[in-house]
C-alpha cells in the first residue's frame, strides 16, 4: 500500500462556494496520505463563513492565496501560482477536480514541470502492488484503464461524484490558515475573460448533480422541458438533455449530456422522451440509478435503465412530481 | 494566415468495445476523426476562407490514420505532417505525445498563428494534449471554444464553461480547443476527395525526432484495461 508524504489540493470555487469536489479530493488525499500531510490551497477569495467552517476540515494547513489578480480566473496567473506553490511545498502528490479549471490548469502546469497527468479519475485502489492505481473511463465509459505514477511527483483529476466526500467535523483542532501571495509581477495575462453569461438556471451544476432529469426529443418543443424543471425542482436536481433536443433547438448545448457532451454520473438520472443512443449513454450510463420513461417499449435506453415506465412522459412526469411533493410533505 | 491542426483518428462512436489479452482489441474497427478534431478541421478552414493562408496537420498514429488525414484534406486542409512512434522504445502517455508534436513542429518549422486542437479524444480522452503543447510552445490557449473571431492579430473567442458562456480575447499566436457547437463540419465533395489523394502527406518516424527518450517517455504506467460490468436487467413499471 502507499503513502504519500505530502498531498496538496488545488481547491475549485463555483459562485464564492468550494465546490463538493473539493471535500471529495481531500478524502481521496487523506486515503493517499495515510498519516501524511494534506494542504489545501484556495484561490479565489471565499466566504469568510466558509473559511471558518474549513478550519473544521481534517486538513493540516490551508493555503489562502491571496492576489488581485486571482480574483477573477485568469488562466496565467492561475498557472504561475499553482507552479509557486509546488515549488514551495514540494508535494509527492497533486490533486483536483477534472472540472473546467482543473482541466485547463493542470496539463498546463505538468507540461511545465514534466509530471504524469492522470485525468478523470473515478476510484483509487491502494492495495495492490502499486503505490496508487487509479481508474478512469475509456472509450466514452465502454472501458476502464487501471493507471499508476512511474515517479513522483504527479498530478491526478477527480470526475466530481465519484468518492465519497469527507466532512469531519467532530474535529476540535483548529487547522492553520497561511497566506501566500504569489509574486505574479513577471508575467502578462495573455487571455482575458470580458464576460460570463450564466445560462445554468436552476444553480445545480449537471457534473455535480445529485440528480438529473433529461429530455430528449420526445419532449417536442423548448416548453416541453417545463415539467422536467418542475420535477427537477422538487427533487433538487439540474435539468439535462440530449443531443437530438439540442439539435431540435428545445435545450441549449450547454446541457448536453453524451459523448460531445457532459459526462455526469448522479445518483439519479431520469431520462425522458430519450431512445438511448450510444453516444447519449456515454454520457450517463454510469449512473448510480437509472429511470427511463419512453413510449416505445422497444427504445434502447431500457436496457441501461433500472426502472423503466413505457408511457407518455407528459403524464408520467408530472405524476412524478405530484408524488414527490406528497412525499416531501 | 498560417493555421496548424492536430487531429486525432479515433473508433467510430458505435463500435462495441473488446478487451483481447487485456488489450483494446482494434482488429476490424471502423475508423473516423475524433468528432471534437473535426471541429477544430472545419474551423481552421474557415480561417483560412475568410482570411486566406495555409492550413497544415498533424497526427500521431499508425498507417490507418491516413484515411482520416484524407478526409480532412478533401475538407480543405492542405497539407499532413503524419508522425509513426509504433516503434518507440519506451511507455508513452499524454506527455510524450505532447513533446513529440512540439518537436515535430519546430523541427519541420511548421508556421502557425493559431493552432487548433479537439478539446478531448473520445478514446483516451484527458484532454490534456492541447494545453500541454500550449505550454511547451510557451503560447496562451483557450479551451471548448464555441465562436472564434479572428480580427487582425486579435481574437474573440466564447467558450463553453460547465454551461455558463464564458467570452475571452486574446491575439496570436494561440491555440485554441473545439467545443461541440463551434461549427458544422462539411461533407467532403467527390472531386475534393480526388485532389486530397495528391495533397502532401509527410511521413515521419520516431527516431527522425530528435528527441530524449527518457525526458519524454511517460510518467504514468498503465496497469489493466478492464470490461464495463454489465448491469442487470432492470424493472419495467407499469
Ligand atoms: C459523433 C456523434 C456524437 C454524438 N454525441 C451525442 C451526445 O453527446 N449526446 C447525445 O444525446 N447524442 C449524441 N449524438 C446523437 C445520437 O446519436 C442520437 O441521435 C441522439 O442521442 C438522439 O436524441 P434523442 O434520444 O433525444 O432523440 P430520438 O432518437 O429521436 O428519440 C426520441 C425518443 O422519444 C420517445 N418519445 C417520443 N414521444 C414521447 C413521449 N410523449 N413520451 C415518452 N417518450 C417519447 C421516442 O420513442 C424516442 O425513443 C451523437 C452522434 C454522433 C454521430
Ligand atoms: C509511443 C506512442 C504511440 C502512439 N500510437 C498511437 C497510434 O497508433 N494511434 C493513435 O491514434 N495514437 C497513438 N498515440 C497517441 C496516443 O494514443 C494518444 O493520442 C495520446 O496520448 C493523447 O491522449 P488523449 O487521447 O487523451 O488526447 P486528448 O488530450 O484527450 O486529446 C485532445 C486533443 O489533442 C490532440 N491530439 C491528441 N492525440 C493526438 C494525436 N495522436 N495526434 C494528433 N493530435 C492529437 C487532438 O487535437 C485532440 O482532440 C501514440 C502515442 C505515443 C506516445
Amino acid at each position: 500500500m502507499g503513502t504519500a508524504n505530502n498531498v496538496l489540493i488545488f481547491a475549485d470555487i463555483r459562485n464564492g462556494t468550494l465546490r463538493q469536489v473539493t471535500f471529495e479530493a481531500i478524502s481521496v488525499a487523506h486515503q493517499m496520505a495515510n498519516g501524511g500531510e494534506v494542504h489545501l490551497a484556495i484561490l479565489e477569495s471565499l466566504d469568510p463563513n466558509q473559511i471558518e467552517s474549513l478550519k473544521q476540515l481534517k486538513l493540516d494547513r490551508m493555503w489562502h492565496v491571496d492576489h488581485p489578480l486571482l480574483k477573477t480566473f485568469n488562466l496565467d496567473a492561475y498557472v504561475e501560482t499553482w507552479v509557486h506553490l509546488i515549488d514551495l511545498l514540494n508535494p509527492d502528490v497533486i490533486l483536483t477536480g477534472h472540472t473546467a479549471l482543473g482541466r485547463d490548469v493542470s496539463p498546463r502546469v505538468a507540461a511545465r514541470k514534466r509530471i504524469g497527468l492522470l485525468s478523470d479519475c473515478i476510484k483509487l485502489d491502494t492495495s495492490s502492488t502499486y503505490e496508487f492505481v487509479f481508474t478512469r473511463p475509456i472509450y466514452a465509459g465502454k472501458a476502464y484503464v487501471q493507471r499508476t505514477i512511474t515517479k513522483p511527483p504527479f498530478f491526478v483529476t477527480l470526475r466530481p461524484n465519484n468518492f465519497v466526500a469527507h466532512f469531519d467535523t467532530s474535529l476540535d483542532q483548529s487547522i492553520e490558515i497561511k497566506t501566500f501571495h504569489p509574486n505574479l509581477s513577471q508575467i502578462s495575462l495573455r487571455t482575458v475573460v470580458t464576460d460570463v453569461v450564466r445560462k445554468v438556471t436552476s444553480g445545480v451544476d449537471l457534473s455535480e448533480a445529485n440528480v438529473i432529469v433529461a429530455g430528449g426529443r420526445g419532449v417536442k418543443s423548448k416548453e416541453g422541458f417545463a415539467p422536467l424543471e418542475e420535477l427537477a425542482v422538487v427533487l433538487g436536481g439540474a435539468v439535462g438533455a440530449s443531443r437530438g433536443a439540442c439539435d431540435a433547438g428545445y435545450a441549449d448545448y450547454a446541457l448536453q449530456i453524451g459523448q460531445t457532451g457532459k459526462v455526469v454520473t448522479p445518483d439519479l438520472y431520469i431520462a425522458c422522451g430519450i431512445s438511448g443512443a450510444i453516444q447519449h449513454l456515454a454520457g450517463m450510463s454510469m449512473s448510480k440509478t437509472i429511470v427511463a420513461i419512453n413510449i416505445d417499449p422497444e427504445a434502447p435506453i431500457f436496457e441501461v435503465a433500472d426502472y423503466g415506465i413505457v408511457g407518455d412522459l407528459f403524464e408520467v412526469v408530472p405524476l412524478l412530481t405530484k408524488e414527490w411533493q406528497r412525499i416531501n410533505r | 494566415m498560417e493555421i496548424l491542426i492536430c487531429m486525432k483518428q479515433t473508433f467510430d462512436t458505435e463500435e462495441k468495445i473488446f478487451i483481447q489479452n487485456g488489450e483494446i482489441d482494434d482488429d476490424g474497427v471502423e475508423r473516423i476523426i475524433n468528432p471534437y478534431c473535426e471541429y477544430a478541421v472545419e474551423e481552421g478552414i474557415r480561417i483560412k476562407e475568410a482570411h486566406g493562408g495555409t492550413v497544415r496537420l498533424i497526427t500521431i498514429g499508425g498507417a490507418e490514420a491516413e484515411a482520416a488525414i484524407r478526409t480532412a484534406m478533401a475538407m480543405g486542409v492542405d497539407e499532413g505532417y503524419r508522425l509513426d512512434l509504433t516503434d518507440f522504445p519506451a511507455d508513452s502517455d499524454e506527455q510524450t505525445t505532447s513533446e513529440c508534436i512540439v518537436q515535430l513542429i519546430k523541427q519541420k518549422q511548421i508556421p502557425y498563428d493559431v493552432i487548433l486542437c479537439g478539446y478531448m479524444s473520445i478514446d483516451n480522452g484527458t484532454a490534456q494534449v492541447g494545453p500541454r503543447i500550449a505550454e511547451l510552445l510557451g503560447i496562451p490557449h483557450i479551451s471548448t471554444i464555441t465562436s472564434l473571431t479572428v480580427d487582425g492579430r486579435q481574437v474573440q473567442v466564447e467558450r463553453d464553461v460547465e454551461g455558463d458562456l464564458e467570452k475571452v480575447e486574446s491575439s496570436l499566436p494561440i491555440l485554441l480547443t473545439a467545443q461541440q457547437g463551434l461549427n458544422e463540419p462539411r461533407y467532403p465533395r467527390l472531386p475534393d476527395i480526388m485532389k486530397a489523394k495528391r495533397k502532401p502527406l509527410h511521413r515521419m518516424k520516431w527516431d527522425e525526432l530528435r528527441v530524449d527518450v527518457q525526458m519524454i517517455q511517460a510518467r504514468t504506467k498503465k496497469v489493466a484495461i478492464l470490461p464495463v460490468e454489465e448491469k442487470e436487467t432492470g424493472q419495467i413499471l407499469s
